[in-house]
């Protein structure tokens, strides 16, 4: 039973093995922590994500690869894993977002966000005919009633509130390397900088803007909420969480 | 006769200073006859929203279980309290997914808001039976004496008026409006929401 393949219950996705384990799920893990490394640091004023872009070949054009993405203004996500997987969920996130603006007028705080997209990938681990998705995602977003906060996604659609976590290759690695850098009241700038040292642990390659992407989540002051809350001169909520452009990255690499 | 006027009924609420009123009539009615002379129309949504209905009594009712509902699934799954704004929101896009069938009601909101310094603000709003929104720094008014309502009011309201002087304001302009509606009126029910606590009163109108 307890073969290299999976054995006998590594083919329907919603039987347990003996031992309680669904084995496709473990199996997507797997596919995760094959994933180019991700992570997201908390801080006392903001959150900072980032992920390494790696391409298979110098022939690509990598300005067209995207692994932070926007959801809407408040909410960023990065993922490691299966790419297409992750384009799904983002189109699904963002479609999500939308429908919950159109029936509050405001966009949803990350812990309603990052549930919806858990339940997606929840479903895909007890329905016919389709596979877990081959990704673990870190959602970073600012709401006024929590504030900034960290989640993690994993495949099995569960998922937590971290300070600081790092998914997909090494990411143990970069976890203990976090534990040690963390503290509670790290500035942002601070963060970044951890953030890319940790990047730098177990990375292959040149750091570069071109194979490094960085999302940051910002508090609004008090002055830019209450202007936030009438819709200022475009009449759109001010966003909290932005993509680093390449020259920012460049900047924060140079130091 | 229009379906809006088959069982009578008038809602205003008023903004004062730190704090806001709603008040209703209590009369139900079938066309001219007067059905019932205790049919309340001002719902509590959470410890300071406040959300009148007027127009047809069965969909008043309907509305008010289905907002009960909703409010209580959005306190669940969010873990925290509605605001009037997003509130607000929420009856126009339940009232507008029904636009080519719509619930014969005109829907009035009032609240205190969460501002982001932690304060509270006064919030009213009042909306049409498809939900278009309409906020005011003053007055709201719906129901069949509106057109009496938005008068009296404009005459009686004035700027930054305490919870006692905006409670004489509410109720002097609704039973003074009622009084010229033949579809509205059998008494009034008026709440002030005041940061601290909901003084609710019960009057006597021209009961005739």
């Amino acid at each position: 039973m307890a073969t290299a393949d999976g054995g006998a219950y590594s083919y329907s996705l919603t039987v347990f093995s003996p031992s309680g384990k669904l084995v496709q799920i473990e199996h997507a893990l797997a596919a995760v922590s094959q994933g180019t490394t991700s992570l997201g640091i908390k801080a006392s004023n903001g959150i900072v994500i980032a992920t390494e872009k790696k391409s298979s070949s110098i022939l690509i054009d990598d300005s067209m690869l995207e692994k932070v993405a926007v959801i809407c203004p408040n909410i960023g996500i990065v993922y490691s894993g299966m790419g297409p997987d992750f384009r799904i969920l983002i189109a699904k996130a963002r479609k999500s977002a939308q429908a919950y603006w159109k029936i509050y007028g405001e966009y949803p705080p990350t812990r309603v966000l990052t549930q919806e997209i858990a339940t997606v990938m929840q479903e895909a681990t007890q329905s016919g005919g389709v596979r877990p998705y081959g990704v673990s995602l870190l959602v970073a977003g600012y709401d006024s009633n929590r504030g900034p906060t960290l989640y993690q996604v994993d495949p099995s659609g569960s998922f937590w509130a971290w300070k600081a976590s790092a998914i997909g290759k090494n990411m143990t690695n970069a976890k203990t390397f976090l534990e040690k850098r963390y503290n509670d009241d790290i500035s942002l700038e601070d963060a970044i900088h951890t953030a890319l040292l940790t990047l730098k642990e177990g990375f292959e390659g040149q750091m570069t803007e071109k194979t490094i992407e960085i999302g940051v989540v910002t508090v609004p002051t008090l002055a830019e909420l209450e202007e936030g809350k009438i819709g200022g001169v475009t009449g759109r909520v001010k966003p909290t969480f932005r993509k680093l452009t390449e020259e920012e990255v460049r900047d924060y690499l140079a130091l | 006769m229009s379906i809006m006027e088959h069982n009578g009924g008038s809602v205003i609420a008023m903004a004062g200073k730190d704090c806001v009123a709603i008040a209703s009539d209590l009369r139900l009615g079938a066309g001219a006859m007067t059905v019932a002379m205790n049919f309340e129309k001002i719902f509590p949504v959470s410890d300071r929203i406040y959300l009148g209905l007027t127009g047809l009594a069965t969909d008043i009712t309907t509305l008010r279980d289905r907002f009960r509902y909703l409010v209580n699934m959005f306190t669940i799954k969010e873990s925290r309290t509605i605001e009037p704004s997003t509130f607000a929101h929420l009856v126009s896009s339940t009232l507008y997914s029904r636009r080519f069938g719509p619930y014969f009601t005109e829907p009035v909101i009032a609240g205190l808001e969460r501002t982001p310094s932690g304060g509270l603000k006064p919030y009213i709003a009042g909306a049409d039976l498809i939900g278009c929104l309409n906020f005011a720094e003053d007055f709201i008014v719906a129901g069949t004496a509106s057109d009496k309502l938005f008068g009296v009011a404009e005459g009686l309201w004035e700027p930054n008026l305490g919870p006692e002087d905006l409670f004489e304001t509410i109720s002097q302009t609704l039973l003074n409006s009622v009084d010229r509606d033949a579809y509205s009126g059998w008494g009034a029910i008026v709440y002030v929401i005041t940061p601290e606590k909901v003084i609710t009163r019960t009057l006597k109108g021209r009961m005739d």
